[in-house]
């Protein structure tokens, strides 16, 4: 596998949240904004590559059997760090992202690659495959994010979009909880029902 | 006869086309005299919405079963058309067309052929769509218009801002503001009784569901009161969508328990429910999101209250 | 009192950890297709929550606020929820064989359930008391369990539908927890 692909790959072919169906959690919470989708996906990035590259050059280091813990503790202090920069640089994001931001220790995504990738992988191809992997991860944020948005507010990245249709009421289950599940599963669906055609 | 009975109410996996749509038939006979009667009370704009709902329904149905590349006769067996009425019966008199359109095509679409068409939607489909629609548009769901469109706000309302409500009479016969379908319960009753009657519904669900509400909303003391014993259940069980919901809506096949002891548990948790949001929760009207509750714990119900012959059925299934 | 029932029955109904907070999708979505195994993993999730809200109050009040130490509560919080989820494991396995055949297998998988590191984390951010701390933990969990078992019943009837092929799976488990979501709904406003 040449190095362009392990970048590719976490953006379509196995997309976090479309393909592999990991972390949930962050897609269907702070996606009731694109603006929300967007920050969340970035630090979710920058925790990523971070932890991929320090677990990659401590791979040869960590002693197999205790070796979760020790990813989990990696990535708890990236997280860690991510939140006191949001905090300080960007309080507003950091507020509306709340406990989302601690929690990116639990997301799925970044343990699992870890320990599927970063732990047999050099430092070079461990860095692309996390920013491919985070990449992926903050345009499904996007674009689920996007769709509640635009249906939920009316509003894109906080702009008014739909201007030519002046008697749109938003639909405000977009932008609470069943909203989420739903357009997620929607979502999900149709890009299954795609793949399977493209076969 | 015996066998017959089982297949038009309990199974999930209908047999005959024909029982299904004899029974839908019935359904919507059943459900035309209160229709009427709102088409009487609020005028013609009303019969527009009541003709949308079951139109869309069944065309949405159609249009997703030629997609999904199945017979598109399943969308004329009568279900889609009790989904559609029902849904409309859900709104208020004074919603705009495109509620129910939207509606319908939530029914159709996302409560109903996601799971793979009739007898296999976990939810109420009609209540599902109603509970989209009430999250999305609250101020439009609950924007209650009395005779020629005035508005006006519902007796659940008035009762919990503690004005005057109708009389029971009023209540009764129906003239009094509501969603179209909640409006006369003498009709609704009319309709109700037939249908159990013909063994279409079971009388379980409706009348512990009832009982349930009646009981509770009489003994405990309603928000920021004390008295218990002192409630006004005549006036709960007259009001809001009850009779609608307990009758034509807690009673669908699909959605509710095959097993007596379960439909009787259906019933009372729904009335639960119903009386607690009713009392003390942040909307006026709660027999929607009741019954979809009680809806999602079908599945359960039924395997805690079938016991040892659970195997065989889920078997035969 | 009054407090202890309002966070009990909110914890539960009004903001549902899974339908309403969106924790714990993870198993939520991954262990329940058998009503069996949901009931088990509940149990687990019930049990490892009110442990980890004791266990990280008392780190909290005795280690973190008086060396001022809040801002490491992610690092240290998931490393208590991870031994304690080991040593209940092994206490588990050495007394109670049967208990730990039913729940063995799902504790390991407790440690990235966001919902235990999420209600520790809300633990503090509200500032409960220890009483508070252990009820929202169990409420939280009991609401999860209630959810997923739920949730479960409605996939097992599911098995034999005819759910389109592209929506099979995932999908249609979402979707299902969108219906489920509205359906709570009503108790919105309730406490």
């Amino acid at each position: 596998m040449n190095d362009l692909k392990v970048f590719w790959r976490g953006i379509f072919d196995e997309n976090p949240i479309f393909r592999l169906l990991l972390g949930m959690c962050p897609a269907l919470a702070v996606s009731i904004a694109a603006g929300h989708g967007f920050g969340m996906g970035l630090a979710a990035t920058a925790v990523l590559v971070a932890s991929n590259i320090l677990i990659s050059l401590m791979r040869r280091v960590i002693p197999d059997s205790i070796r979760i813990p020790c990813y989990i503790v990696v990535i708890a202090t990236f997280v860690t760090m991510v939140d006191l920069v949001m905090a300080a640089f960007v309080p507003a994001l950091h507020e509306v992202l709340g406990i989302f931001i601690p929690l990116i220790v639990v997301n799925c995504i970044i343990l699992q690659r870890a320990e599927a990738f970063a732990a047999k992988n050099g430092v070079w191809r461990s860095t692309l495959d996390g920013l491919g992997m985070g990449v992926g991860f903050t345009l499904a944020l996007v674009l689920v994010s996007s769709i509640r948005e635009i249906l939920g507010s009316g509003t894109l990245f906080g702009i008014e979009v739909l201007w030519f249709w002046q008697s749109f009421e938003p639909m405000r289950i977009m932008v609470s909880p069943p909203g989420a599940f739903i357009v997620l599963g929607l979502l999900i669906g149709l890009i299954n029902f795609l793949s399977m055609r493209k076969a | 006869m015996e066998i017959k009975k089982l297949a038009v109410s309990s199974s999930p996996h209908l047999h005959s086309q024909n029982s299904v749509r004899r029974a839908m038939l019935w359904v919507l006979a059943a459900l035309a005299p209160a229709s009427l009667f709102a088409v009487y009370y609020y005028g013609f704009y009303v019969l527009v919405l009541l003709v949308a709902g079951p139109v869309v329904a069944v065309a949405s149905e159609a249009l997703i079963l030629r997609l999904r590349r199945k017979p598109i006769t399943a969308a004329f067996d009568g279900s889609a058309a009790v989904t559609g009425l029902l849904l409309a019966l859900n709104v208020p008199a004074g919603a705009s067309w495109w509620l129910v359109v939207i509606g319908a095509l939530l029914a159709i679409g996302i409560g109903k052929q996601v799971f793979g068409g009739i007898g296999h939607n976990p939810f109420n489909p009609a209540l599902a769509a109603r509970a989209i629609l009430v999250v999305s548009w609250p101020e439009r769901m609950t924007r209650w218009v009395g005779p020629g469109l005035v508005s006006s706000a519902t007796p659940l309302a008035e009762y919990r801002a503690g004005n005057l409500v109708p009389s029971n009479f009023d209540l009764f016969f129906g003239f009094r503001p509501g969603s179209l379908g909640e409006m006369s319960v003498f009709l609704l009753l009319v309709g109700g009784i037939t249908l159990i009657y013909l063994e279409i519904i079971d009388w379980k669900i409706p009348v512990s569901f009832i009982g349930t509400v009646a009981f509770l909303t009489w003994v405990l003391p309603r928000e920021g009161q004390t008295a218990f014993f002192a409630g006004d259940p005549i006036f709960h069980v007259l009001s809001g969508g009850l009779i609608l919901g307990a009758f034509f809506m807690a009673t669908d096949w699909t959605t509710s328990p095959i097993t007596k002891r379960g439909r009787v548990v259906m019933g009372v948790g729904a009335g639960i429910i119903t009386a607690i949001i009713r009392l003390y929760g942040g909307l006026p009207e709660g027999v929607t999101f009741a019954i979809l509750i009680m809806n999602a714990c079908t599945p359960l119900i039924d395997r805690y209250t079938l016991g040892k012959s659970y195997g065989s059925v889920r078997g035969a299934a | 009192m009054n407090q202890i029932a309002v966070i009990f029955f909110s914890a539960i109904l009004i903001n549902n950890f899974v339908l309403i907070r969106f924790l714990g999708i993870c198993p939520f979505l991954g262990i329940s297709q058998k009503i069996e195994t949901a009931i088990g993993m509940s149990l687990a999730v019930i049990f490892v929550m009110t442990v980890a809200s004791l266990a990280t109050w008392i780190v909290q009040t005795y280690l973190l606020l008086p060396y001022d130490l809040v801002y490491l509560r992610t690092i240290v919080f998931i490393l208590v929820i991870a031994v304690l989820v080991q040593f209940v494991e092994m206490v588990i396995q050495k007394s109670s064989p049967t208990l730990y055949q039913a729940l063995g297998v799902y504790l390991p998988l407790i440690t990235t359930n966001c919902a235990v590191l999420g209600v520790t984390i809300l633990n503090l951010n509200e500032a409960y008391s220890l009483i508070e701390a252990l009820v929202h933990g169990f409420a939280a969990a009991v609401g999860f369990g209630l959810a997923i078992v739920v949730f479960a019943g409605i996939r097992e009837r599911l098995e034999l539908a005819e759910i389109p092929e592209a929506l099979q799976g995932f999908p249609i488990a979402l979707i299902i927890a969108g219906l489920l979501s509205i359906s709570f709904f009503g108790f919105q406003g309730l406490l």
